[in-house]
């Protein structure tokens, strides 16, 4: 504290808040939705010259519009979801999995391959069940090996992890040589699009209606274990201080393998949700920067999983409804990807005025 | 053997974008700031330097080469810087989290990249694939006379002048860190940032100077990828991964330039090995493909196990600084 009264340029002063009203602190990260929604129009009205009313019309029509639209925002929500919800263990034991793209991909190629050799040999639910079951078995594995390197040797979890994606990335490409379909066109294409097997079915005549049952009771299921379970506490624990842990007669080791295949494994699972209930398909895009964003999403609703909910159908409304003005202009699709950037700054800019107070420093000289 | 040669020279120009990624990423984190948004920049840099030289040469009926790359160097840069300075405030000024924001910039940094890349034919009014001829021969000029000499002319001099560029900046930034008194601060805030503080050095300018300007060091590993390596034009996530080997690369280099130098050339080989190696399938050459990544995740484990003290990452690398809060 000595320095800062010799530090004659500070005119800004910040404090750390002891405590926010609830109120107020929805009302900060509402401002900052409004600034980020005012800058991304402005940037699209700069792009298209069309009125910003206009533009907004645009992506709400793009997101929710159409009945198939809006089950395609809730199909694309439910993925950005389970993601965030199965690295929520990982992050509460301040384990960096930044992994959760190769873990998908896994997961996404162990399920194209189950639909691909056994898509004849049993019937459909138990197709699905053994999807699930092997899906997430890869995950894991993807989660275990940077898991057991950081328990016994602390290996930077970051980088390990972020380096598996790319090796998942590989093992589709190598998968995409023996699975290609048709002949010749690097690509799987749909997989068993005349039989369906492997397939989500409808449910009361809504295709995506499963997705969203798996997804919130995983989401359920994941809540309950962190909040009321003997091994979430652990995990709080570990994530506080690996000292206090080991003091406490924890584990730690086999805390950090633990909550690692389970975040994997999750993480697989969304793997599948999107291979057999949405795309039908396997390529190196199956994961397409998600694993990246519920990240972010994750660590911005402090894993809260309605807070996470509420952040993912967010940032896949303007994402779709960026995309549906993007080719409306005739103009890329990458688009969706600078906004969801704007507002992700906006929205982790805005944290610091929930834990600080910003004071204008005036004239007087009696601070502290 | 020319076939050797052929390889080597490959390697060298694969691994100059990865090389200027790993420079300034180096400098980014000896102030204790883990930028994962590199890659994001790297993509805005490359495509802010391409974009510029298109309109300067669309304006004027006869581009000069040589003003087209001041434009386009000039614009990488700033716009590269422009990615750092939203990392630092958000990181350093409004101390958010570091991982969290880098990957919010690098999802931004690679869409803007590919949103600008794929639309400005459009934008600028439908003139096809843009394509930056007069100033990416400035970029590919190679020395004249020394690039005739067979083999050794073939070898190490017959490449763009950023190649170069690329090895005497990793020299320099080596030379500022370990003898400087600047870098001495510098490396001492990636240390102990409070210690630093209690010693009179202006944390917060330090980390901005610091990831500021790693970020518009690195931004020219992608405007090289485009001028000299892609010849002046664009191709959607043609980039690649190169950023987060980048990433890679600064473990690999142990945190030391001079090491990223040769490093990078070990990447750029192993990256396009699978193209060299006789008697691959289809499918083993994409087995190949995984090498890069193998191997860093091997450096990974035999570092953290060998655990050396010299060897390991800045102290307080990844950890915001408030000085309230010790």
């Amino acid at each position: 504290m000595s320095k800062e009264a010799a530090n004659k340029e500070v005119f800004l002063r910040m404090t750390k808040r002891d405590s926010i009203s609830k109120r107020k602190a929805w009302a900060i990260r509402g401002i900052a939705v409004v600034l980020s929604l005012i800058l991304c129009a402005l940037i699209i009205v700069a792009l298209t010259n069309d009125n910003p009313f206009q533009v907004y019309l645009g992506i709400i029509d793009g997101a929710v519009g159409r009945k198939r639209r809006f089950w395609v925002t809730v199909r694309e929500t439910m993925v950005l979801l389970i993601i965030a919800v199965g690295l929520t263990p990982a992050f509460k034991m301040r384990f960096w999995n930044i992994g959760a793209e190769g873990q998908i991909l896994m997961g996404g190629t162990a399920t194209a391959a189950m639909m691909i050799y056994f898509g004849n040999a049993m019937p459909n639910w138990l197709l699905l069940l053994v999807i699930f079951i092997v899906s997430s078995l890869a995950g894991m594995l993807w989660g275990l090996l940077p898991a057991v390197f950081k328990a016994y040797y602390n290996t930077n979890e970051t980088l390990f992890t972020l380096m598996l994606n790319y090796v998942a990335m590989q093992i589709v490409t190598f998968c995409i040589v023996f699975w290609e379909n048709p002949a010749g066109s690097n690509t799987v294409g749909i997989i068993n699009g005349a039989t369906r097997k492997g397939w989500f079915r409808n449910i009361f005549g809504q295709q995506y209606v499963l997705n969203v049952i798996i997804v919130l009771i995983m989401t359920l299921a994941v809540y309950l274990y962190m909040k009321h379970s003997k091994q979430g506490y652990e995990i709080a624990v570990v994530g506080e201080s690996q000292n206090t842990a080991k003091y406490a007669g924890i584990n730690v080791k086999k805390v950090i393998i633990r909550t690692m295949m389970i975040s994997g494994g999750i993480c697989g699972l969304a793997g599948s949700i999107i291979v057999s209930g949405a795309s039908h398909t396997i390529s190196t895009s199956t994961a397409g920067g998600r694993g990246f964003t519920a990240i972010i999403v994750a660590w911005m609703s402090k894993f809260n999983p309605v807070a996470m909910l509420l952040v993912s159908a967010f940032l896949v409304f303007m994402q779709q409804g960026s995309i549906q003005i993007a080719s409306q202009y005739g103009l890329n699709e990458n688009a969706s990807d600078i906004i969801t950037g704007i507002l992700l700054f906006f929205l982790i800019g805005c944290e610091f005025f929930i834990n600080y107070k910003v004071e204008f420093r005036k004239s007087k000289k009696e601070v502290q | 053997m020319s076939l050797l040669l052929t390889f080597l020279q490959n390697a060298i120009s694969q691994g100059v974008s990865i090389l200027f990624g790993a420079s300034g990423e180096i400098v980014t984190e000896k102030s204790g700031n883990l930028n994962l948004g590199i890659p994001g920049i790297m993509y805005m840099g490359g495509i802010s330097g391409l974009m510029a030289a298109f309109f300067y040469e669309k304006s004027t009926g006869h581009p000069n080469a040589f003003i087209g790359l001041l434009i386009s160097l000039l614009v990488t840069m700033l716009a590269s810087a422009f990615g750092g300075l939203i990392y630092s405030v958000l990181t350093i000024t409004l101390r958010a989290n570091q991982n969290v924001v880098g990957l919010a910039l690098t999802t931004f940094g690679v869409g803007f990249g590919n949103f600008f890349g794929g639309s400005i034919s459009k934008l600028a009014g439908g003139v096809g694939q843009i394509s930056v001829k007069t100033t990416a021969s400035a970029y590919r000029a190679k020395i004249p006379g020394l690039s005739g000499i067979p083999v050794i002319g073939d070898l190490l001099f017959s490449y763009g002048f950023l190649t170069y560029f690329s090895v005497i900046l990793a020299v320099l930034l080596a030379f500022f860190l370990k003898k400087t008194r600047k870098g001495l601060n510098l490396r001492a805030i990636g240390e102990d940032p409070g210690a630093a503080d209690a010693a009179g050095i202006n944390v917060s300018r330090y980390k901005y100077t610091a990831t500021i300007s790693g970020a518009a060091i690195a931004g020219l590993g992608g405007l090289y990828f485009v001028m000299e390596y892609l010849g002046g034009t664009w191709n959607n996530n043609g980039f690649g991964d190169r950023g987060w080997l980048a990433i890679a690369l600064v473990i690999l280099a142990l945190w030391k330039p001079v090491n990223a130098i040769w490093g990078s050339f070990l990447f750029g080989g192993l990256y396009i090995l699978y193209i060299y190696l006789p008697g691959l399938t289809r499918a083993t050459q994409e087995l190949c493909k995984m090498l890069p990544y193998v191997v860093t995740i091997i450096v990974l484990i035999l570092s953290s196990k060998r655990n050396k003290h010299e060897n390991q990452p800045p102290a307080s690398l990844g950890e915001a600084y408030f000085r309230e809060e010790r």
